[in-house]
């Protein structure tokens, strides 16, 4: 068995064991974790066909941003680990359901890609151009215009994410830096001289 | 058995070899970091640092650790055993693997990938995980409250650095940290193009590993010591040396991508005398001097100065800095359709 084979197994095998450990952890910050886990694999495994811009991308965006909030939100959320577990058996049949439906497209895709002729490698092989520089030669002149709406996508669900959270707070003392900038000593220093036993 | 040798045995031993020259020197550098930072932050209040552990104090690393070695290691009881364990080593680690991909000089690198600056990035907002799981699992509320405010803050400031580094790529058209060092030996250090980005990335890498003045997560007065207040000995241990090893690895990113890596200054006759290494290892202490510098001289900024300074003055900032370069590109450089 080569080495190469050998970390394939290594990663795929712990992607999946991490995978169904995340939905069966008890403790939901354990399950992020295992989530983080098995982005890890999913990343080494990325590495393994040739593709370091993905998996690079993959870590940062998804370990590095996504998973983060998922920590926040999930320590921040104080929940009865009991109660959370009662309903498993309601929700069995709808969840199998999704699941192997999810199974079955998996099934399909993995069929159709083996059935067809070999176009497309998993990476380019080229020696002088790196996949970074393939990838963006790709996204940037065939794909333009596709990139540029899921740019705007995001941008609007920015937005909406302010828009949906900022509510205007009345009698909330604010730091404006300008104004403190700006300030002379002219505006805010009165200086007096003070008889002895007198106030000001 | 011969052919084994070969092809997997010998590689791995030599690898193995290569990575502990990289680490011993690392963890020595580690425990002079706080050496230095000492008797430098004395030096500026007029006083001596440390005098008594050896000649000029030289020994106090070594007994700091002794110490902290030799000490229980307490879990607390409401703990969460597993991650609160895992915290530290975690923090530790991250701060290990970044110098896979450093260049020390050219050509010595151990993994010289196509993607460092990505895997560096990538390495650096893992950092955050460790001080999380600490904060969390200590179940303390005030390594809890610690933890968010460190967490909120390198996610905050890792965008500013994110946009830095593009505009630095955009300008060497690679994402080698070699092929980086190599195209400001041919453009001239990216210090003095991207001036104002090097003094925002590090203002940023001061507030990603949460040293003065934007150590929040420690703050004292408010907050006992943060995120590891409920840790001792060695976890501390951990802690403490993965914090300083974090600061030597972004000044190592520091110098890679501002001033030069391993590229003396000019490249004239007593300059280029001196090993690239040993260049890229001054730089290393000239950032790292100024991490010291800024501990004893500035007063720590509050949280919400913080979060103003991160989000409203560094990234827009970055991101006209990112148009300007890119436009400075695309206008006096031939680029390829």
């Amino acid at each position: 068995m080569s080495v190469e084979l050998f970390v394939f197994w290594m990663l795929a095998l712990v992607a999946v064991a991490s995978a169904v450990l995340v939905i069966s952890a008890k403790n939901p910050v354990h399950s992020v974790l295992f989530l983080i886990l098995c982005f890890f694999n999913a990343a080494g495994l990325f590495v393994l066909i040739g593709a370091e811009f993905l998996a690079m991308v993959l870590v940062v965006v998804y370990v590095g941003a996504v998973a983060v909030l998922f920590m926040f939100v999930v320590m921040m959320l104080d929940i009865n680990f009991v109660r959370l577990r009662e309903g498993f058996l309601n929700y069995l049949p709808i969840g199998g359901l999704v699941g192997l439906v999810l199974l079955a497209e998996l099934v399909l895709v993995g069929a159709s890609w083996a059935l067809k002729e070999p176009a497309i490698a998993a990476a380019p092989a080229t020696a002088e151009l790196d996949n970074t520089r393939a990838l963006g030669r790709v996204l940037y002149t065939e794909h333009f215009l596709v990139f540029q709406i899921a740019g705007f996508v995001l941008l609007v669900s920015i937005i909406g994410a302010i828009a949906l959270t900022l509510r205007e707070r009345v009698g909330v003392k604010r730091q404006d830096i300008a104004r403190q900038v700006h300030r002379r000593p002219a505006e805010t220093l009165v200086l007096e001289r003070v008889e002895p036993g007198k106030g000001v | 058995m011969a052919e084994l040798f070969a092809s997997t045995i010998w590689p791995v031993t030599v690898l193995v070899f290569q990575i502990l020259l990289i680490v011993v020197p690392l963890l020595f550098a580690v425990a002079y970091l706080t050496y230095a930072e000492r008797k430098v932050i004395a030096a500026m209040q007029l006083r001596q640092g440390p005098m008594v552990v050896g000649p000029y104090g030289l020994l106090q690393p070594l007994a700091d650790g002794l110490k902290l070695f030799v000490k229980e290691t307490v879990i607390p009881t409401g703990a969460n055993k597993v991650v609160f364990l895992l915290a530290p080593m975690i923090t530790f680690i991250l701060a290990l693997i970044g110098w896979a991909v450093i260049p020390f000089g050219d050509g010595l690198v151990l993994a010289d990938i196509n993607v460092g600056v990505l895997y560096l990035f990538a390495v650096s907002s893992l950092g955050v995980y460790g001080i999380i799981m600490a904060g969390w699992a200590s179940n303390s509320r005030y390594a809890f409250l610690g933890a968010l405010r460190s967490s909120a803050q390198m996610v905050s400031y890792e965008i500013a650095i994110g946009l830095i580094i593009i505009s630095v790529l955009i300008s060497a058209e690679s994402l080698n940290l070699s092929e980086i060092v190599r195209a400001q030996g041919e453009q001239g250090w990216y210090v003095f193009w991207h001036f104002p980005m090097f003094v925002i990335f590090l203002v940023s890498i001061l507030a990603e590993t949460n040293r003065h003045p934007f150590d929040l997560p420690e703050d004292e007065s408010s907050l006992v010591t943060g995120y590891n207040v409920e840790y001792s000995s060695m976890t501390f241990a951990l802690f403490f040396l993965g914090e300083y090893a974090n600061m030597i690895l972004m000044s190592a990113i520091a110098s890679v991508l501002f001033l030069g890596g391993w590229l003396p200054p000019l490249q004239v006759w007593p300059l280029t005398w001196i090993p690239g290494p040993l260049w890229f290892i001054l730089k290393i202490c000239l950032v790292l001097f100024v991490f010291i510098w800024a501990r004893a001289t500035l007063p720590r900024y509050r949280y919400d100065q913080l979060m103003r300074l991160g989000w409203k003055v560094l990234l827009p900032l970055s991101l006209a800095w990112v148009v300007l370069t890119a436009g400075v590109v695309v206008a006096f450089r031939h680029l390829p359709a």
